[in-house]
């Protein structure tokens, strides 16, 4: 399998998305592992602005050529903003997933749950067990 | 559950940093780099393949014509040696055991290409199913099998020096040839829409094959490419796949082969059933479809008309080469016109779709402007 990319400031899901802190807010889009293993994103479905997510439940979909699955969100909270390129450029998905291809901004209700996050080390250790 | 096989390509697929995915029994790449490149390096210039999990059934004998004309759907009798065609194999129910390839290699010497997931099946059903005087041999596991496919095939072929060289080798003809110090039996076949060759050969001289072919396509654009773009591929040409649009009960007139079942020739294994149940009335019918509203088919996704569940999805995806996402499913006869407008249901939201022609992509036939 190609290298995975898992940067080290970033905290991450069991379900493969990374989040990152900036002051109240976090940023939230899918891992390198996660782009590596759908290929090819074409499609994605995204809440509004102002929708409410629930830590764990399904709050998106993303689409590849081959296959589909569930976004998850990584704490409760209320979506402050959604990446709008990816409505016509989904493969920024692919082509830059730390970066342009960011898809929320969550405010979360309890600041608390983002500790329950993974850190960088036990993402990775979460990706080479179930390689294995 | 038994240990995935593998292909003789198995390492050199490794090599390249394909993904590997289980299919058919077999461990085999599902893309090499991203499944737009490849499909766009079909499309546009040329792409190879791995099919050696396609199992092989060699008809020896006197009798071998015979057997095979009453087995398959399309005629036998009037097909030359060095002809193939597509037909498939029924039950006695017009039920569909396999679409398959027959080839006539002589006289009296025919084999068919199957799917591999039904290779066994086959097997034992033409057994069962030809006289004793005809010898049937499986020489799957012997053969391997390239598809070299699109408009840059044959200036890849005559790059690897295949003599002769099959350039002028018609649509569903196939001729022996030497490259790369092996022999293979070139086929002008396919199952992506566009211009290419299928290439049979020993196992044991696939991988010398295989990785000739990688450096004399180079210079052309040719790109090793997995599973995922030849399912793309194959549904823009509304090609079916078996266990989609076919299986044991599905009659080939439904998946509209009609062109591919015999009437009126030679009597056929199932022939009368098909034709039972062409004359009752199918109540479905294959239809290709766009999706006029974002969000991609897949198969087993519900097909409504009018907010009322008419039918099912058999194969779905965005269209690479069309931008939008495309399928094949089945609905009531009443629904299969052209612009007859439907709607997909896409993990619970209703997605507008309306019928198309297919096939979807119409590639030309043959590259005449690579020469």
């Amino acid at each position: 399998m190609a290298e995975t990319e898992i940067p080290r400031d970033l905290r991450y899901t069991r379900e493969d998305e990374w989040v990152r802190i900036e002051g109240e807010r976090l940023v939230v889009g899918v891992t390198d592992y996660a782009q590596q293993q759908l290929g090819d994103v074409v499609f994605l479905e995204l809440p509004e602005v102002g929708a409410n997510i629930e830590r764990g439940e399904a709050f998106g979909v993303i689409e590849s050529v081959k296959a589909v699955a569930d976004l998850f969100g990584p704490v409760t909270g209320r979506v402050a903003e959604v990446n709008a390129l990816l409505t016509d450029q989904p493969e920024l998905v692919n082509a830059d997933c730390y970066g342009d291809g960011w898809m929320l901004v969550i405010e979360p209700d309890d600041p608390a749950e983002i500790e329950e996050l993974l850190s960088a080390s036990a993402y990775q250790q979460h990706v080479k067990d179930r390689a294995e | 559950m038994s240990a995935l096989a593998r292909t003789p390509l198995f390492e050199t697929h490794r090599a390249l940093g394909a993904r590997l995915v289980p299919f058919a029994g077999f461990e085999l790449p599902v893309q090499y780099t991203s499944i737009l490149a490849e499909h766009a390096a079909v499309r546009e210039h040329a792409g190879l393949f791995d099919v050696s999990h396609m199992g092989q059934l060699h008809f020896h004998g006197p009798g071998a014509v015979a057997a095979v004309e009453w087995l398959v759907t399309c005629p036998v009798a009037t097909l030359r040696p060095g002809r193939v065609r597509y037909g498939c194999l029924c039950n006695e129910g017009g039920g569909v055991v396999d679409d398959v390839t027959v080839y006539r290699v002589a006289e009296d010497h025919l084999f068919l290409c199957v799917n591999a997931a039904n290779v066994e099946k086959d097997y034992r059903w033409v057994v069962r199913h030809s006289p004793a005087s005809v010898e049937v041999q499986n020489r799957s596991a012997q053969t391997a099998l390239l598809a070299l496919q699109g408009p840059a095939s044959t200036a890849v072929l005559a790059a690897a020096g295949t003599t002769p060289d099959p350039a002028e080798l018609p649509r569903f003809a196939f001729a022996p040839t030497k490259l790369a110090g092996t022999e293979a039996l070139v086929s002008r076949t396919g199952y992506t829409g566009s211009d290419g060759f299928e290439l049979y050969c020993e196992a044991g001289d696939a991988v010398g094959l295989f990785e000739a072919l990688l450096r004399a396509g180079r210079e052309h654009g040719l790109a090793p490419a997995g599973l995922g773009a030849r399912d793309t591929l194959r549904l823009e040409a509304a090609l079916p796949l078996y266990g989609h649009e076919l299986d044991d009960t599905t009659s080939p007139l439904e998946a509209r082969l009609d062109r591919f079942v015999k009437r009126g020739g030679a009597p056929f294994l199932g022939g009368e059933a098909i034709e039972r149940r062409r004359a009752a009335g199918h109540a479905r019918l294959l239809i290709g479809f766009e999706l006029l509203e974002r969000g991609v088919a897949r198969a087993e996704h519900a097909i409504a008309h009018e907010g009322v569940p008419v039918g099912v999805v058999t194969s779905g995806a965005p269209s690479p080469t069309l931008g939008k996402s495309i399928g094949l499913g089945y609905v009531p006869p009443a629904l299969v016109e052209p612009d007859t407008r439907l709607e997909v249901n896409v993990r619970g939201r209703a997605v507008a779709a309306r019928v198309v022609e297919t096939p979807f992509v119409r590639a030309p036939a043959r590259a005449a402007t690579t020469r």
